[in-house]
């Protein structure tokens, strides 16, 4: 989130045409969890497809709730010890007035607000892809409420509430690098360090089931993420959000490319989950750097965040962890690097005018970035392996074996994602044209 | 009477029902299958981890005939099958003790 921009020495008047944006803003940003939904709902086999596009639904059930009650106050009220703020008037939104300016902008707080909440509703859903086929949909809930409530409320004060470390510090992060994306990609790895393993992972074939719906997916996600990420500036006077815009197509295209030839030149063909995959790294690298780079920088980093996510996948199969849909690959890996090339990208020209590396302005800003990437990677780890572990010793994390071979769907939701069969039994779908003249010569029949 | 199996290319059926059909078959029934004969599968690639699909897509074409018309149709089979390419598939034929009609109960060749 931007520092607040001071225009001028007297305090800026509400602008309609802020507020508007900021309200498209925060309905593209709500289209991407069903978005995200859909990208990882394809990924999985046929039988946890439901499963994988509740995992991601709920959070904007449960999310949404909290925010209005609690959250919005933890994550962007007055600051207490630079890890935490609180505001009473904000508790259940019950005190803010309808024209109340969010303090240094030109929207109202309902604005801010809401735009807010659509990222509190994202992170956890993003977590969700690590834990594909096995969690049990109650302990799901309950890990979303909590994580939401002691993790991503009290990062998203760091990263962007007035008074938070990372922000005083001067780590940045446009539009959640840290906050989000390594966020919840550290999270992932907390948690599938403690609930192990897919039943048959590296033995079973566990391909993608619907490879159409992952693009539909990742095509949500690219067109929402322009709300994610050129909103982020919560206004567009002095043209930072366009450039965060621009960026975004940028990266996003260049990680493509990216992800493409590493793995054209790797395993011998483009596929439409490498170009998905690669777009999505792309836009999750841009996220924290594009409000500070160039677009030259934003091929930069889009290129070499495709193609180091494209690399990073394959890890979970060295290490053993079953990262399913490759959370820890894609937004964790992604999430740092976006974080760290602002150390060298950045041009000074656009958010603000600090300087990274290859543009003359030494280490300084790296090192800032790293600390805000380990602080959250180490705080996010550490406190979701620790929920899981609760959870998983009183009512249990997993679905029984038996219920995760024959299918999360039907056992946590008693619903199939596909009717394959007019008999329900699996029967050929072959249609077989009846004959057209019933010859007398030869009596034949099947 | 005999029932004639036929496990071919899935992009032949229709080539197959119209010989039949000009034969005079007028019923018959296709089922979709998979396996593997001379012909091996593929490779798949999913963000770097390969799986081998060893079983090929088929079709299973069966008709039920009289005993002197097997082996012609047969030959009416395999000659609408053929590409000359490996995976071509199978054809056989096995007796058939006898057969109903369910509509109105006619029993053996009155059947077919």
């Amino acid at each position: 989130m931007a520092p607040a921009i001071t225009l001028a020495a007297d305090a800026p008047a509400l602008s309609a045409a802020n507020t508007g944006f900021m309200l498209i803003c925060s309905a593209l940003v709500m289209l991407m969890t069903p978005g995200l939904a859909f990208f990882y709902g394809g990924m999985v086999r046929v039988k946890s497809t439901l499963n994988m596009l509740m995992m991601s639904f709920i959070s904007l059930g449960i999310v949404t709730v909290l925010w209005v009650l609690y959250g919005f106050s933890m994550a962007f009220g007055t600051d207490s010890g630079s890890l935490i703020g609180w505001n009473s008037d904000w508790v259940g939104l019950s005190d803010i007035g309808l024209t109340e300016l969010w303090d240094g902008y030109t929207i109202p707080v309902f604005v801010f607000l809401v735009f807010q909440l659509m990222f509190a509703v994202l992170t956890p859903a993003l977590i969700s892809g690590a834990l594909a086929d096995r969690v049990k949909f109650t302990a799901w809930a309950l890990f979303v409420a909590l994580w939401a409530t002691v993790v991503y409320f009290p990062v998203a004060h760091w990263v962007w509430g007035a008074g938070g470390w990372a922000f005083e510090l001067g780590v940045i992060d446009f539009a959640g690098g840290t906050a989000v994306h390594i966020n919840a990609g550290a999270a992932a790895l907390g948690v599938i360090l403690v609930i192990g393993k897919r039943v048959g992972f590296k033995k079973d074939p566990m391909r993608p089931h619907s490879l159409p719906l992952v693009m539909l997916g990742a095509g949500l996600l690219w067109f929402g993420w322009f709300g994610f990420n050129a909103g982020s500036w919560l206004g567009n006077d002095d043209g930072v959000g366009a450039l965060m815009f621009v960026n975004t197509q940028v990266a996003t295209a260049a990680a493509v490319l990216g992800w493409l030839a590493y793995e054209k030149i790797r395993h011998g063909a483009f596929t439409t989950l490498g170009a998905a995959s690669g777009a999505v790294a792309g836009l999750v690298a841009i996220t924290p750097a594009g409000g500070a780079v160039s677009p030259l920088g934003a091929i930069a980093v889009g290129v070499i965040a495709g193609v180091l996510c494209a690399m990073a996948v394959g890890l979970k199969y060295r290490f053993g962890y079953d990262d399913s849909l490759d959370v820890v690959g894609v937004h964790l890996v992604g999430g740092i690097l976006g974080s760290l090339l602002v150390g060298f990208f950045a041009t000074g020209k656009g958010q603000s005018d600090v300087a990274g590396l290859f543009y003359g302005g030494g280490l300084d800003q790296f090192w800032k970035q790293c600390a805000g990437v380990l602080g959250v990677l180490a705080y996010s780890l550490v406190v979701s392996a620790v929920l899981a572990l609760l959870l998983d010793k009183t009512i249990g994390m997993r679905v029984s074996e038996d219920d995760e071979v024959a299918g999360i769907d039907q056992a946590e939701h008693a619903e199939t994602a596909y009717d394959f069969s007019g008999a329900g039994g699996g029967a050929a779908r072959t249609a077989v044209t009846a004959p057209v003249a019933p010859a007398e010569s030869k009596k034949v029949d099947a | 009477m005999k029932l004639i199996t036929a496990v071919v290319k899935p992009h032949r059926l229709d080539e197959i029902k119209e010989a039949l059909q000009a034969f005079g078959v007028h019923g018959l029934t296709v089922t979709e299958a998979s396996g593997y004969g001379r012909q091996r599968g593929h490779t798949e690639v999913y963000r770097g981890a390969e799986y081998t699909v060893d079983l090929v897509p088929k079709i299973r074409i069966e008709v039920l005939v009289e005993d002197d018309d097997a082996e012609q149709l047969i030959d009416v089979v395999v000659k609408a099958a053929r590409t000359g390419k490996i995976g071509d598939g199978k054809v056989w034929s096995l007796p058939v003790e006898t057969a109903v009609r369910v509509r109105t109960g006619e029993r053996g060749p009155d059947a077919l």
